[in-house]
């Protein structure tokens, strides 16, 4: 299997950041607040690789840094420290070197990206079927019909009524504008997707259609991923290994059946044990 | 004699619990090796560590002791306890299977679907790997009105044939059981023996588990018993 990402050392700091802010901060410290100069560290030294075709679960609760790792990965925010590279064929792309127009270009075309709230990767102004012209608009296809094929193949997968296609993403339920979301995320068929939380606060059957959608396309066009989630449930479904993270540093990285089954520190034992 | 394909030196297992603070020990320096085309039966009272050993080829466990030397399809031997994630789940797909007594799959998914998987996952076109998993859920004598519903509300015995089948349809080089008939009626477990005994005879190797005496006698060609490890519930010093 080919390498799709290799992520080294990143790390993202909220404030003007002081020489003891890593050793006063992380698991140990019990914070990811540095006490000398009130920086937030919510990410230091995350590396990790991701193959073609493989999901990896970044798990940890809320303020741990796992949403951070994908938002500096996708440039929704970019990172104090570290690197990335994206093999794509033949090309590597180091993403932080990058100017604003490349990332772009890799953003609309090579990437996706699906965020826990609809209204953060939609725009609820246009129609659903607008949604994921205006992704094709900005990659290589203009014309009319092709762009509506297009749309319509792509809300029919995910199992989006055709006759909503004109309608306004506000207008849907929960379930549906993530399934409008997944579906103008790969309307590019990005080698490489990101999932924020999508399928948290769905109701329990909408959220196994959507996982269930999630596998089949994974399966079918071989998109590497990254699922950020609080949910164990849906790590052991999706994922095939793992990081943990805890104030913003990896504490285990392993396969996921390993780390549901035999996790090595003490708090993804207390993680695993208190999972319903 | 059949080629070794599965050689297990001094696995050893035992599990931290930071909370309790406690160290639990699960296998001991266990020894055995495993060859093509045979069956090997690990045997030994509750609390042996006979799931442990399967788990720590797996890999679902960290091995905390000795080596599992296994020789791959291209003749090449690696340490599962040492191999990268990435190698692991690359001989997952391609050459160790693993049946447990539990079922994890996606809520919606077709019998038929979670059957075909390990194939899905190979590349076989879905036509022909629903086809492979129809054929072996009839062998398997699962009533086919149940192919097309998700196992998530099976009676145990029909989930455990779910399992099996998933288990075989790929035809791993090394196939983990562990209790593959507990739950099932004599005339299932009798379809799972045919099957077990047709895998052997393709040349696969088997290290499993089973409850019954009777079963062993008929399938093993080799048995390993397992002796309790030392009782050493020791406190960990760190008071972390």
């Amino acid at each position: 299997m080919n390498q799709v990402l290799q992520v080294r050392n990143l790390g993202k700091i909220y404030g003007p950041g002081c020489p003891h802010c890593f050793e006063s901060t992380g698991p140990e410290a019990h914070t990811n607040l540095c006490p000398h100069c009130d920086s937030v560290i919510a990410i230091h030294d995350v590396s990790l690789d991701l193959h073609e075709g493989e999901i990896l679960g970044i798990m940890g609760e809320s303020g741990s840094g796992k949403s951070t790792v994908v938002k500096a990965l996708y440039f929704d925010q970019a990172p104090s420290a570290g690197e990335a590279i994206f093999f794509d064929a033949e090309k590597q792309h180091a993403l932080f070197n990058l100017n604003t127009a490349q990332q772009r270009w890799l953003r609309n075309f090579r990437f996706g990206m699906v965020y826990q709230h609809p209204h953060q990767g939609l725009n609820f102004n246009i129609t659903a079927g607008g949604n994921i012209a205006e992704r094709l608009l900005m990659s290589d296809l203009m014309d009319y019909n092709a762009i509506r094929a297009r749309a319509k193949a792509l809300l029919t997968r995910m199992e989006v009524l055709l006759s909503r296609i004109d309608d306004r993403p506000k207008n849907f339920s929960g379930g549906m504008q993530q399934r409008v979301q997944i579906a103008k995320a790969l309307a590019t068929r990005p080698p490489l997707l990101f999932l924020d939380e999508v399928t948290s606060g769905l109701d329990l059957s909408v959220q196994a259609r959507i996982l269930d959608l999630i596998l089949e396309i994974q399966q079918e066009l071989k998109t590497a991923m990254i699922v950020v989630t609080h949910d164990l449930g849906v790590i052991r479904l999706l994922t095939g290994r793992a990081i943990v993270m805890k104030y913003g540093r990896v504490i285990e990285a392993g396969l996921t059946d390993q780390i549901l089954e035999d996790p090595q520190h003490a708090y993804t034992q207390q993680l695993v044990a208190s999972a319903l | 004699m059949a080629p070794t394909i599965l050689r297990v030196e001094g696995y050893g297992k035992q599990f931290q619990l930071h909370e309790q603070r406690k160290r639990i020990p699960s296998s001991h320096n266990v020894h055995f090796t495993v060859r093509a085309g045979e069956l090997t039966a690990l045997i030994g009272p509750t609390g042996a560590g006979k799931s442990s050993v399967l788990k720590g080829v797996y890999r679902t466990y960290l091995p905390s002791a000795g080596r599992i030397l296994y020789r791959d399809a291209r003749g090449h031997e690696l340490d599962l306890a040492l191999a990268s994630e990435h190698q692991i789940l690359e001989l997952r797909r391609r050459e160790i299977g693993f049946v447990t007594q539990f079922l994890h799959c996606l809520p919606r998914q077709a019998t038929l679907d979670v059957v075909a998987q390990p194939l899905f996952t190979l590349g076989v076109a879905r036509p022909e790997a629903r086809r492979r998993a129809a054929e072996l859920l009839s062998a398997m004598h699962l009533p086919e009105r149940l192919w097309s519903i998700s196992p998530a509300m099976f009676s145990g015995g029909e989930r455990q044939r779910v399992n099996l089948a998933r288990g075989f349809i790929a035809k791993p080089r090394l196939l983990l059981l562990d209790e593959p008939t507990a739950s099932l009626d004599p005339i299932t477990a009798e379809c799972v023996i045919d099957l077990i005994t047709g895998l052997k005879a393709e040349g696969a190797a088997l290290l499993a588990i089973f409850h019954h005496p009777e079963t062993i006698r008929r399938l093993a060609d080799q048995v390993i018993e397992l002796a309790l490890p030392p009782v050493v519930e020791e406190c960990l010093e760190d008071a972390a």
